[in-house]
């Protein structure tokens, strides 16, 4: 039974990580948080949604397209409202993407209406069999997915041209821009590569989820606390963050009640900061 | 090849430069001496393009350098150390120095370019794995300097480069310029040590307060009663 629900959790934990690496690279670079990154999982899982209405297919086959159109949703936004904001105080950042998660909240509802909506997998009726441990199928490839992802990501960011003038755009804006690096780009990079990941956990989240506007939500919050217990900033804290999170829900849930889970994950949060403020792989306060 | 003329500069109601003009011709070394606060470091930082001016004219090669972007003036084969050193302290050497080669302008050669270094700093190459933030300050500023040369800049522009250097490495570092200096390549020299300076360069500039207060041969302004007393303690 314990066996049972770490397993559980970890498999959910596998997808809040994909959404706080997507927060983690859009922080790392700008040094802001994206206050609709659950309204992006939201769009996602429209997308995937509406890619299967119309072609059938699985939406695990539906990944690479899905990807590609929330890169270019992500650039569409930054060009939109981000972009006219960069450089101004952060406060002005949480305010237009607040408010941009309500207005994407009210588009969705407006087209497709606030009734949920499902997408049948085969995958979802296939459960796999550890020893005394059953997990569905839909969640261990939500988790193998996530490690894939956030390999790609990490290998990216070491090892290319665009991935290390990132890292040096993180670092030091002014530094990168009298090498040479367009850093606008790179913002707008790091944006729609945060939303992308963002939409990616939406599509994989569809077999197992409804499909409603207001389904951002709760992700959103709990993305945001594995973040912050992560360290700002840095992509392993945020995939052992969201492992964590997703253990401590599932035992919490299992063993004393589901209610209680959002409030255990606040409790480690509150553990975790007061013992090490900057969070378990935070640097602490960098320079801008 | 880089002409300012009558800038105006400042930080919101501060004005901070007055009317500045100052040029640098090809291989030629020029150094910029002046008090804390003179203005020097907003000087340099117009020329990289991190700050905007009031007013005043901005010239490279007779083209307006104002209307350039700052990522693009890498391109253009300026390399500016600033005031600290700039180095990526996140990055390792290798990765600082791949980002010198960035830039569209020496791309193909960077690998080349870097073993080069290499050949000159052979402590960079023992260090080539290590996080930069990591090196001593020597070393920092060694990786600084290599960075900029990766680059193959028409024009170096270093800030205060002996800054928290111990006077032997601030030797070592003054050899080094004076090596890239006899190379051929342009360079903008802000120091608060005036004498190295000076010996350094061909010509100098004494700032005050944002004013120009002195221009000439860097043999001219040595001798200078005003400076002696000024700068030197003499
Ligand atoms: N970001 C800033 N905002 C407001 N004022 C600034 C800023 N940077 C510099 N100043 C002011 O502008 C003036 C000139 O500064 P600058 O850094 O150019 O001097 P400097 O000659 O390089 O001095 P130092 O030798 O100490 O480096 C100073 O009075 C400084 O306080
Ligand atoms: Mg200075």
């Amino acid at each position: 039974m314990l066996a049972q629900s770490i397993f559980n959790g970890l498999v959910m934990g596998g997808v809040y990580a994909l959404i706080a690496v997507g927060l983690t690279i859009i922080f790392g670079v700008m040094k802001v948080i994206n206050f609709a990154q659950g309204e992006c999982l939201m769009l996602g899982m429209y997308a995937a949604w509406a890619l299967h209405r119309a072609t059938g297919l699985s939406p695990y086959i539906l990944i690479v397209p899905v990807m590609t159109v929330m890169f270019l949703i992500g650039q569409f936004i930054f060009s939109l409202v981000i972009n006219p904001i960069v450089g101004r105080p952060p406060t002005d950042f949480v305010v237009v993407t607040m408010g941009l998660a309500f207005v994407l909240v009210s588009v969705i509802q407006l087209i497709f209406s606030p009734t949920y909506q499902t997408v049948v997998t085969t995958a979802k009726n296939i459960t796999i069999r550890l020893g005394s441990v059953s997990l569905g199928t839909p969640r261990v490839i939500a988790c193998g997915v996530m490690i894939a992802a956030v390999l790609a990501v990490r290998l990216f960011l070491k090892k290319t041209d665009v991935g290390r003038a990132m890292r040096a755009t993180a670092e030091n804006l002014e530094v990168a821009q009298m090498l040479g690096v367009n850093t606008r780009r790179n913002f707008a990079l790091a944006f729609a590569l945060g939303v992308t990941m963002a939409g990616l956990s939406g599509l994989l989240l569809t077999p197992i989820y409804y499909v409603f506007p207001n389904v951002g939500m709760p992700f959103k919050t709990i993305s945001m606390v594995i973040v912050v217990l992560g360290g700002l900033g840095s992509i392993g804290g945020a995939v052992l963050g969201g492992l964590i999170a997703g253990v401590v829900e599932a035992v919490l849930g299992a063993y004393i009640s589901p209610d209680l889970a959002p409030a255990g994950i606040f409790l480690i949060l509150i553990l975790v900061l007061a013992f090490r403020p900057e969070g378990m792989f935070g640097k602490g306060a960098r320079k801008a | 090849m880089l002409k300012m003329t009558d800038i105006n500069a400042g930080y919101g109601d501060l004005q901070v430069l007055f009317n500045v003009s100052l040029h640098v011709d090809e291989g030629e070394c020029v150094t910029l001496v002046g008090a804390n606060g003179a203005g020097k470091t907003t000087l340099l930082r117009i020329i990289s393009g991190l700050m905007h001016i009031k007013s005043g004219e901005m010239t490279w090669y007779g083209k307006n350098l104002l209307a350039m972007h700052a990522s693009r003036r890498a391109d253009l084969g300026i390399a500016h150390i600033p005031q600290g050193r700039g180095t990526l302290a996140t990055l390792d050497v290798m990765d600082n120095l791949l980002m010198a080669g960035y830039c569209k302008r020496v791309r193909k050669r960077r690998m080349e370019n870097i073993e080069k270094m290499f050949e000159m700093f052979p402590k960079l190459k023992e260090r080539r794995k290590q996080i930069a933030g990591s090196l001593s300050g020597g070393e920092q500023q060694m990786l600084a300097i290599a960075r900029a040369l990766v680059m193959e800049p028409t024009l170096l522009v270093l800030d205060e480069p002996s800054l928290g250097l111990a006077p032997i490495v601030v030797e070592e570092v003054f050899e080094t310029i004076g090596r890239i200096r006899d190379s051929g390549v342009s360079i903008l020299l802000v120091e608060q040590n005036l004498s190295l300076a000076l010996e350094a360069a061909h010509r100098g500039y004494v700032l005050e307060t944002g004013v120009v207060a002195m221009e000439g041969k860097s043999e001219d302004l040595l001798s200078n009663e005003n400076i002696k007393a000024a700068y030197m303690g003499i």
